[in-house]
């Protein structure tokens, strides 16, 4: 895709008709695989996100194991067709910095003391890439997560802000990043205000960082609604059928 | 060896000084060890620089070559930073592929770099679409006691400020070296500060015994206008929204600082 | 200090349940005075006690359950155990040959091998070791015959009922023998195919409906209406 002429109209809307503070329209159904302890897939705009949790389970290779608490293991993968030019199956530099801070962005969350010599495994896999990928595979896999058992301290939920033709914006799609000035992807528990991923490239000011972060932030809260009600969603359903 | 584990005594240690405000070494919350940089000292590499962050020790060497630009920017030079954690640096450093502290460490480096478009890339074209020059900057620990975002990044620029590059001329395509250098075009000068979450205060600097107990990592980096242009957080832990705000102002006031040493030694 | 559900309402980890004096129970936790939900879940508030009875979540062996196993491997001196847990169980060979057990002599495949399913009890279990169990107990050992199904485990207590007048009806109406572990797996034995297939259609309606009142009596008009069915064919 070639760099449009302007990422805003004269209304400030972005391309795909958005306002600035405003997200990309959110899909999540938790238990949509049956062999994985947990699961979960979203939709955010055009990103297509699957998530799958097995454990907590022995560790193999066994040396891996610790004592005191489980390990999170977490691969985030991006299918080859889920961007333009193909991408080679074969991880890449970005996806195992992208797997590491996953990783780091829900461990804080997780209750891994409770199950010693055990493995957790996360796997996300991208079925279709438009920006925002790491973030939306961070509310997948927590969903994930509750959907297979594991106890935590809160949902883990993530969205970006960044800046489009000099102003801050939220939830950027692919274009919107690649020729953009910024891009401040952020992840938190929003029960106890920790953010547990943070990242930044492009050119921020300080004002506008700290503006940024507060928009992420809002952003974050609204997803954490959907995927509160997505989790409930199945009981909800039945005990609503049987009432009538 | 000794086991990286750290002693629950030491971990208390550390904790209860930080509390107080001081730390194990010495330092305040906000100081940095002392640093000291070399420049141009490995006369085969176009540019390097050695900085040693208290017992921390990377070597930075950058080497430049001629390839074929990506498809997107056919009118821009190439730039790759790669890291290798070098076994002799520390007894959990294994042999192999990088693995996934390695890669962040380079990427970090990278994006403080990139972001902050501190080499001035189009100026690296040679024929657009066809040769530009690339320019490899490899980051090489050499001790690992700790911080190695802030000592590779510090190299990294060192590096790259002391990078020259041959004169040339175009003859039927092909490259004809002509005596004498220029230096290569450097137009920011990023600045990375790390910090340890210990006890839920922050520390400036984490060396590695404070790295062993930290529950989280945050890296700021900062160019020369005093904008951010990359932010990495790191660990199993989590920052508050305060913390965070409180460490982009201690980075803008440190990266000053470090500038200086690398800048106008 | 205020409590911020209604009794039995859906709740999912994060959600501040409590505030004040009150300790967290099974999937909650305390913090700065907060109680939190862990899970997935109805909440429950026990006097000063919170807790959260799980929608979804894993057996965590303790000792004195039943278990239902796979055998998954055999050694020199026992079996390992497959209880549908983090960790595999240990069925020591010493708990099985009563006269002690001697390795050149003793073939434990011809007692159990891989694959056979059994009833055993978990002996002993911490955190730094696997569980143990044992099956050298009336009513424990080798299943020979049945259907095995899953389900989650933190629905067993549901599908007992108060004093056991779920389970109780079950088997009373389908006639039959329904053996359950509190690792979740179920063993439905029955005379014929068809009793069997009521019976685990019964149980895997509990565990959908799980979070609803009245279930019994909804169970036992699902079995009668099916009974009915089946005559008039």
């Amino acid at each position: 895709m070639s760099k449009p002429e302007k990422l805003l109209d004269k209304k400030g809307l972005r391309l795909d008709g958005r306002k600035l503070d405003e997200l990309r329209p959110i899909k999540m159904e938790v238990g949509v695989l049956n062999n994985a302890d947990g699961s979960a897939y979203l939709e955010q705009g055009k990103n297509k996100v699957l998530a799958a949790v097995y454990g907590p389970k022995e560790v193999h290779p066994k040396h891996l194991a610790l004592a005191d608490r489980a390990i999170l293991r977490c691969r985030y993968h991006m299918a080859p067709f889920s961007v333009e030019e193909r991408k080679s199956p074969a991880p890449s530099r970005r996806e195992i910095e992208l797997s590491k801070v996953i990783r780091e962005a829900l461990e804080p969350a997780v209750f891994l003391e409770y199950y010693p010599r055990t493995a957790i495994d996360i796997f996300i896999e991208i079925l279709q890439a438009d920006g925002g990928t790491r973030c939306a595979g961070i509310t997948t896999a927590a969903l994930a997560l509750a959907d297979a058992g594991v106890p935590m301290r809160d949902l883990v939920v993530a969205c970006a802000a960044g800046k489009v033709d000099g102003k801050l914006a939220l939830d950027l799609m692919d274009l919107e990043d690649k020729y953009g000035e910024a891009d401040v992807p952020l992840a938190m528990m929003p029960g106890i205000n920790a953010v547990t991923l943070l990242q930044m490239d492009g050119s921020l000011t300080l004002e506008e960082f700290q503006k940024a972060v507060k928009m992420a932030m809002e952003g974050c809260k609204q997803i954490y609604e959907m995927q509160k009600k997505a989790l409930k969603a199945k009981y909800v359903a039945i005990k609503e059928e049987i009432q009538e | 060896m000794i086991s990286s584990i750290v002693s629950r005594v030491k971990q208390k240690q550390i904790a209860q000084l930080i509390a107080k405000g001081i730390r194990l070494d010495g330092r305040k919350l906000t100081d940095y060890r002392e640093i000291k940089i070399e420049a141009g000292i490995i006369e085969r590499a176009e540019g390097s620089a050695r900085v040693l962050l208290g017992k921390t020790q990377v070597l930075v060497g950058v080497k430049i070559e001629v390839g074929e630009p990506f498809p997107d920017v056919p009118d821009q030079g190439v730039l790759t930073v790669n890291a290798e954690l070098v076994p002799l640096a520390s007894p959990t450093f294994e042999p192999g592929p990088p693995d996934e502290n390695s890669i962040e460490l380079a990427r970090v480096v990278d994006r403080g770099i990139r972001e902050s478009k501190a080499i001035a890339l189009e100026e690296l074209c040679i024929k657009p679409g066809k040769k530009v020059f690339i320019i490899f900057i490899d980051v090489y620990v050499l001790n690992h006691d700790g911080n190695l975002i802030d000592a590779s990044g510090l190299a990294a620029l060192a590096a790259l400020l002391n990078t020259k590059m041959y004169n040339y001329e175009l003859e039927n395509d092909e490259i004809v070296r002509k005596p004498g250098y220029t230096p290569l075009p450097i137009r920011n000068h990023p600045v990375a500060v790390t910090f340890g979450k210990i006890n839920n205060q922050l520390v400036v600097d984490p060396w590695l015994e404070e790295e062993q107990v930290m529950d989280a990592r945050l890296t700021i980096t900062t160019d020369k206008n005093e904008n951010i242009c990359a932010i990495q957080k790191g660990g199993s832990g989590y920052f508050t929204t305060q913390q965070i705000l409180d460490a982009t102002k201690i980075a803008k006031e440190k990266a000053e600082e470090l500038r200086k040493l690398v800048v106008e030694p | 200090m205020p409590t911020f559900f209604e009794p039995k309402e859906l709740v999912t980890p994060g959600d501040l349940l409590a505030e004040g004096n009150y300790m967290a129970g099974e999937n909650a936790y305390c913090e700065n005075k907060k109680v939190f939900a862990a899970r997935i879940g109805l909440v429950e508030y026990d006097n000063r006690k919170v807790r959260v009875v799980a929608l979804r979540a894993f057996y965590i062996p303790r000792i004195g359950d039943i278990v239902i196993g796979i055998v998954t491997e055999v050694g020199f001196n026992g079996w390992e155990v497959d209880i549908n847990a983090p960790y595999t169980a240990v069925l020591r060979a010493s708990d099985v040959l009563e006269r002690g057990f001697r390795p050149q002599k003793n073939d434990l495949l011809s007692i159990l091998d891989i694959g056979d399913l059994i009833v055993a009890k978990v002996a002993a279990y911490d955190r730094g070791s696997n569980p143990i169990i044992k099956i050298s107990e009336p009513g424990l050992g080798k299943i020979s015959r049945g259907q095995l199904i899953k389900v989650t485990p933190t629905k067993i207590p549901r599908i007992i009922g108060r004093k056991g007048s779920m389970i109780t009806m079950i088997k009373r109406e389908t006639n039959c023998r329904i053996t359950l572990g509190q690792n979740g797996l179920i063993i439905v034995s029955g005379k014929n195919h068809e009793d069997e297939r009521l019976a685990i259609m019964a149980l895997r309606k509990i565990e959908e409906e799980s979070h609803t009142s009245g279930l019994t009596d909804r169970i036992a008009e699902m079995i009668r209406k099916q009974k009915e069915g089946r005559k008039n064919v």
